[in-house]
């Protein structure tokens, strides 16, 4: 263990934190400290901004007081100057954590006779760091020596012997340097700086501008070797790293709905999930942006912020629009749930756009964010770029756990899902709008083309635009295929009607059905009464019968009596001729 | 030849020198500590003063190590510097003067 820390504190280079915008992540934590750190560029690319930001985020987070020595601005110049950025440095000067110096560097007053040195800088400079506690330095342009002072081989050796001087003195110093013909700076200042060289560009593309900083150089340290965007704004500097964000961010498991019933349904019945990336792709009228205000509307109803980036409407046009299908919008705008921020895609470049991106994201702290739409960052060639940036949004949208929902204008004549797929890989989940030509009318078809981490349907839905805000419906399937609209309906009509038919037929069945029951059942009941009847009949004459027989043995009896003849009767004669009878009748 | 040209270009005094337009000359030498430069331009400029202006001068010495808020104050970075405060324009020579051709030529003494 001990061994370990003694390991990581020989190879870690001790780092001055600058608390620059994405500066630290890709520098392992910042300036290398305690040593000068040279930052070249062109004119306007932002050098004297990196520095003084340096200083006063130090002096500012860090309690570490800082020299700012300009042979350029004068002191007040260099004070409004960076006043546009928030910076208040009279009163940092006034607190004794910045110490500005403008040495000025007049060349119609100075000649030169025999030899001389920087010494009055040294002490300056000294001075400067004993008065406040100094732990950094940032010299700007020292450079300006070599345009006014004479004898470039006198300056080269005072300033590699100021450069020795700092280092001693354990200040973290930066050196800013105009860019030079290909070389790093003008007069080859990179030769004594060796500990760490940023390179500053400020180049114009495709009628955009966009600033890019590299590191071109920085001993003792792994750093990040790209070219990264950056922007200059009101909050000042910001690197914009494409890789310092990992993919290490927790994922919710809450499901979030998406404001239409049926699409909630499609997405195995809970919606999306918090966190997540939406796409909603498709052709010119589609819908999409209503499917993202609906999102927009259900999540305010949830009480949840919602930030509506809107690249092609203004939020009045918008909120109109949106009214007309009975999403109302405005309410919760004025509530303060949601927010609009309408740009044109093309008033600044795709960093700019970023970074004013995630600076309202970090103000609002929005639970949704929605682009609408994305196309617009398309510019010719810059697909790549679009994509980094995007990369680089939905990086950031889910470190901070935003759900994001983006909606993409796919041209109406490639294939539907080419466009996209550039940024297909950020996405989580994408629905696809389509137009269904079918029976001479247009309708619009929605299906969930990718969804990960649930069941999600494989149905095309019908999507229409009511006045109370979108509707799913089944697409007709049968034997016809996949129809929708009139067609759907006019099939289903005939459905019916042919349902109905078969409806009536079986109930006519039925109908027969019953009367042959009931004509059975009565000639049930009337065989029954003929039965009956004869029944009656025949135990009559039974009866007649039986009485006849009895008779006649009594009157055989009797008569036997009178003729006193010994003729009886054996017992069972009587008997057998009543069977005989009996038979006879059934 | 850029002897002249120099002198025209100073203007002002047409014709007359500037010494003689000004009764006290006030030079001022900045140097660091007593290094051998600082030395040396102290013994150059006032060899040239004795020379040039007729004891109507005064040379001013400051040590910036020891009131380093000169520095600041008179915009100091190469030592030594001199400068002429008066009389005006305010000239800068920095160097320990020992091209005394260059020092009279950038006092506009020649």
């Amino acid at each position: 263990m001990k061994k370990n820390n003694v390991m990581f504190k020989r190879n870690t280079l001790p780092k001055a934190p600058t608390s620059i915008q994405g500066f630290d992540e890709i520098t392992g934590g910042g300036l290398p400290k305690g040593r000068p750190t040279l930052v070249c560029g062109g004119a306007g690319c932002g050098k004297t901004l990196f520095a003084m930001e340096f200083l006063v985020r130090g002096a500012t987070l860090f309690d570490k007081p800082g020299v700012f020595i300009s042979f350029e601005e004068t002191e007040k110049e260099l004070t409004a100057n960076v006043a546009s950025l928030g910076f208040d440095l009279d009163s940092l000067v006034a607190q004794k954590k910045i110490w500005l110096e403008h040495i000025r560097v007049d060349h119609k007053e100075i000649q030169q006779s025999g030899e001389y040195d920087l010494e009055g800088l040294f002490i300056r400079i000294h001075h400067a760091i004993e008065s406040i506690g100094a732990k950094r330095v940032v010299l700007d342009t020292i450079e300006t020596l070599f345009s006014w002072l004479p004898d470039a081989r006198v300056l080269r050796a005072e300033l590699q012997r100021l450069l020795r001087w700092l280092k001693k003195k354990g200040v973290t110093t930066i050196i800013t340097a105009e860019r030079g013909d290909g070389a790093l700076t003008r007069h080859g200042l990179e030769e004594y700086v060796s500990d760490c060289v940023i390179l500053l560009d400020h180049r114009v593309t495709e009628q955009s501008s966009i600033r890019r900083l590299r590191i071109v150089k920085y001993r003792g340290s792994t750093h990040g070797t790209n070219e990264y965007p950056f922007t200059i704004d009101a909050d000042g500097f910001s690197v914009l790293p494409v890789t310092s964000l990992g993919l290490d961010y927790i994922s919710s498991v809450e499901r979030i709905s998406t404001g239409i019933p049926r699409l909630d349904t499609m997405l195995s019945g809970k919606g999306y999930f918090r966190g997540s990336t939406m796409l909603v792709s498709g052709t010119a009228g589609t819908g999409k942006t209503s499917i993202a205000a609906q999102f927009a509307e259900a999540a305010c109803k949830r009480g949840e912020r919602v930030l509506f980036f809107t690249f092609e409407e203004s939020p009045s046009q918008l909120v109109r629009n949106m009214l007309s299908i009975g999403i109302k919008l405005e309410p919760w705008e004025k509530k303060g749930l949601l927010k609009f921020h309408a740009t044109r895609p093309t008033l600044y470049g795709l960093e700019t756009h970023l970074a004013t991106s995630i600076k309202l994201i970090s103000k609002i702290k929005p639970d949704i964010v929605i682009l609408d739409p994305i196309n617009g960052f398309m510019i010719g060639e810059n697909q790549t770029e679009v994509k980094t940036m995007l990369l680089r949004l939905v990086d950031f949208l889910k470190m901070k756990k935003v759900t994001a929902f983006f909606t993409s204008l796919t041209s109406e004549s490639a294939d539907m899902e080419i466009p996209d797929v550039h940024i297909s890989s950020l996405i989580d989940t994408w629905l696809l709008v389509r137009d269904l030509e079918i029976g001479g009318e247009r309708n619009r078809g929605l299906y969930v083309l990718k969804s990960r981490g649930m069941a999600h349907s494989n149905q095309i839905r019908e999507f229409r635009l009511t006045n109370d805000g979108i509707e799913l419906l089944d697409v007709y399937v049968g034997s016809e295929g996949v129809l929708t609209g009139s067609a759907r309906l006019s099939q289903e009509t005939k459905d019916d009607a042919e349902q109905l038919l078969r409806q009536q037929e079986i109930g006519s069945k039925q109908f027969g059905l019953e009367r042959k029951r009931d004509a059975m059942e009565a000639q049930i009941i009337v065989l029954r009464s003929e039965f009956q009847a004869e029944e009656a009949e025949a135990l009559k004459v039974i009866r007649i019968e039986k009485d006849i027989n009895e008779r006649f043995v009594q009157d055989k009896v009797k008569m036997g009596k009178s003729r006193r003849g010994d003729v009886t009767l054996k017992p069972g004669f009587a008997k057998r001729k009543n069977i005989n009878i009996k038979k006879k009748v059934i | 030849m850029n002897i002249k040209h120099e002198k025209m270009n100073t203007g002002r005094q047409k014709g007359q020198p500037v010494k003689a337009r000004c009764a006290v000359w006030h030079l001022r030498l900045y140097i660091a500590g007593q290094t051998l430069k600082a030395v040396t331009a102290i013994n150059n400029l006032k060899l040239i003063c004795e020379e040039q202006l007729n004891g109507k001068y005064r040379i001013e010495v400051i040590d910036l190590l020891k009131q380093p808020h000169y520095a600041h104050d008179d915009n100091i970075y190469a030592i030594p510097t001199l400068r002429r405060k008066s009389p005006l324009p305010v000239i800068s020579i920095i160097g320990d003067l020992s091209d005394t051709e260059r020092v009279l030529v950038g006092l506009n003494l020649k």
